[in-house]
């Protein structure tokens, strides 16, 4: 008897499944349920941030920032505004590297309950949205009260950050950090030892150090598969130094690990969000050049220069010496590095977006052959990408 | 820091006296100029070397210089987890010009190479899926070059009476505004009008 013969069927997955996590067509090759090849194809979400960058002048760049990576925005302008001081040769007080630390760490937060409750409902967990998300909400008042805005931040601006924090602000995120282990600690009740979730995600999509090397993943994706890096660590910045906090690292480099990497991260975050808190100093947020950075309201209405320097900033800009720049912060989802080119005008000549989740999509095909279809919404989940950034 | 970078530039141009043609550290950062032919040689180099091991291809990306002869520079960024060490490799090219991939050599390459293909018009010689990446099916033209205008060629549009997506020419009510700041303040060392008397300080200098 003949063997029967299973045509090769072609799949199209998205643009507008739920489970492609915002605009991605993933059309796979199938031979039965098993996948034979995955061909993301991105760029549904280009906005041409880049090419916008160069016609704008550094402050006029910084909104962009917020909407690669909208899950955690503060990050993104951190590693731009972190390029542009260094190639103006500024320093940040202390207060002000503080508070962007602090920040960066709700971020962290604010990332990592997203990714794990999505994460969640696409393998078939309902309950730890709901939760999660609440929590985001508290988050992103923080957010509102720092700057106004819930998502879309502009709040690190080169030299420092826009504006102090409101009186009694430390005192509710330090509140905060007291509730929320409790949260961690119920999501954690409800997956990590979850039958259903451990079945979908335990030995799914393993990837080794070598691998993760050779195909330039950073984060958690390089974490989960037992390599101790962190930027914040190996090569940190701001005040990170000073902080004490741990690196979770995973064993086996599959989706649950990841998983379990990204819930240790959180606490951490928060370990590190009580320090800060505790030893925020006094002080000025952003340096007090104000060639650079806008002078205060009240001295406007008495100082001429003053008044000058408020005009020139908000049209003309600053100008940056020529040179160029690779710099990179650990944001929540990896490395997102920015390569600034200046050539001495008020606007960038180049301004390169290293995102990390441009990486971890590359290797999609390369981790998902000889997966289940199931499964590719399993590691999809588990390699955080949100098209902002991908797409820019 | 900066003599560490200085040591490793002159360990590897001396390693590869031909191909590679100086290096130069900026900001804190090292960056090894190289010819074109010699780059997926000297990549392999600077992943396998003992003293350089940069196992990761973090970013490759292009820069347009429209006014030089050969006017883009691919840039690939590494990094080495084990030195805790970034590096920058440059190199030259035009638009007729191939480059060989380095898909071979770092994994990451294949799509980062696609997307300098999509955005600049660079061709990777060997590249093992050289498509479009981020730009629409059927696009024209290379979006990041500085003679592509900001607003593009074509718009897209809902066409009710064909029931479907059209293309049309770009149609702007009103010109993107691009204000030229360099003035006095700081950008512009030399004002406008003061051509004379830069003559006549130059005759002065001269006699």
């Amino acid at each position: 008897m003949a063997e029967q013969q299973i045509k090769p069927m072609t799949l199209n997955f998205g643009p507008q499944h739920p489970a492609a996590h915002g605009v991605l067509r993933l059309v796979l090759e199938m031979d039965g349920e098993i996948i034979e090849r995955a061909d993301p194809h991105i760029g549904l979400l280009h906005r041409g941030t880049e090419k916008l960058i160069e016609h704008k002048t550094y402050l006029q760049a910084v909104p962009y920032f917020d909407r690669l990576d909208y899950v955690a925005p503060m990050n993104q302008e951190h590693a731009f505004a972190l390029a542009t001081e260094k190639l103006l040769g500024i320093e940040v007080p202390q207060r002000g590297q503080y508070i962007r630390v602090l920040y960066c760490e709700i971020g962290r937060i604010l990332n990592h309950l997203l990714n794990i409750t999505t994460f969640a409902i696409d393998v078939g967990a309902m309950t730890p949205i709901l939760w999660g998300f609440e929590e985001r909400e508290k988050l992103m008042e923080f957010y509102e009260r720092a700057c106004g805005a819930r998502l879309h931040a502009a709040y690190f601006r080169p030299g420092g950050v826009h504006q102090d924090l409101p009186a009694g602000l430390l005192e509710d995120i330090s509140a905060f950090c007291k509730t929320f282990p409790k949260v961690i600690d119920d999501m954690e009740g409800l997956l990590t030892n979850n039958r259903i979730f451990r079945q979908r995600t335990v030995d799914i999509g393993i990837i080794t150090r070598e691998e993760a090397s050779d195909w330039g993943f950073s984060g958690v994706m390089l974490r989960g598969s037992n390599v101790p890096w962190d930027l914040r660590k190996s090569q940190p910045y701001d005040c990170y130094e000073e902080l004490e906090f741990d690196i979770p690292v995973g064993k086996n480099g599959d989706c649950f690990d990841r998983y379990l990497c990204r819930i240790e991260e959180m606490r951490q975050s928060l370990r590190l969000m009580e320090q800060c808190i505790e030893k925020m100093p006094d002080g000025p947020v952003m340096t007090a050049d104000h060639k650079i950075t806008p002078p205060r309201r009240a001295d406007m209405k008495q100082s001429m220069e003053a008044l000058i320097h408020h005009f020139k900033l908000y049209t003309e800009g600053y100008h940056v010496p020529p040179g160029e720049t690779y710099t990179a912060v650990e944001a929540p989802k990896g490395e997102f590095g920015v390569f600034l080119i200046s050539d001495g005008s008020n606007k960038p000549y180049r301004c390169k977006i290293r995102a990390p989740g441009f990486a971890h999509l590359a290797a999609m095909d390369y981790m998902c052959r000889g997966h289940m279809l199931a499964d590719s919404v399993a590691i999809l989940g588990s390699m955080d990408i949100v098209f902002g950034e991908v797409d820019r | 820091m900066n003599e560490a970078l200085n040591d490793l530039g002159e360990y590897i141009s001396a390693a590869h006296a031909q191909r590679v043609t100086g290096f130069e550290v900026i900001a804190d950062e090292l960056i090894i100029l190289c010819n074109r032919d010699a780059i997926t040689k000297v990549l392999t180099f600077l992943r396998d070397d003992q003293n350089c091991q940069f196992k990761q291809l973090v970013d490759l990306t292009a820069v347009d210089h429209p006014s030089r002869e050969e006017r883009f520079d691919v840039v690939y960024n590494l990094l080495s987890l084990k030195l805790n060490q970034r590096i920058r490799v440059k190199i030259a090219t035009d638009e007729s010009t191939m480059v060989a991939s380095v898909a071979d050599v770092f994994s990451s390459a294949i799509w980062f190479e696609r997307e300098a293909w999509d955005m600049y018009g660079i061709f990777f010689a060997e590249h093992p899926d050289l498509r479009r990446m981020l730009t629409d099916y059927g696009f024209e033209g290379h979006p990041l070059r500085k003679d592509f205008p900001l607003t593009g060629y074509v718009e897209v549009r809902y066409d009710e009476t064909q029931k479907r997506v059209v293309y049309e020419p770009v149609n702007l009510t009103q010109e993107f505004r691009s204000f030229d700041f360099m003035s006095p303040w700081e950008g512009m060392l030399h004002l406008p009008g003061d051509e004379k008397a830069d003559a006549e300080n130059g005759e002065e200098g001269a006699a």
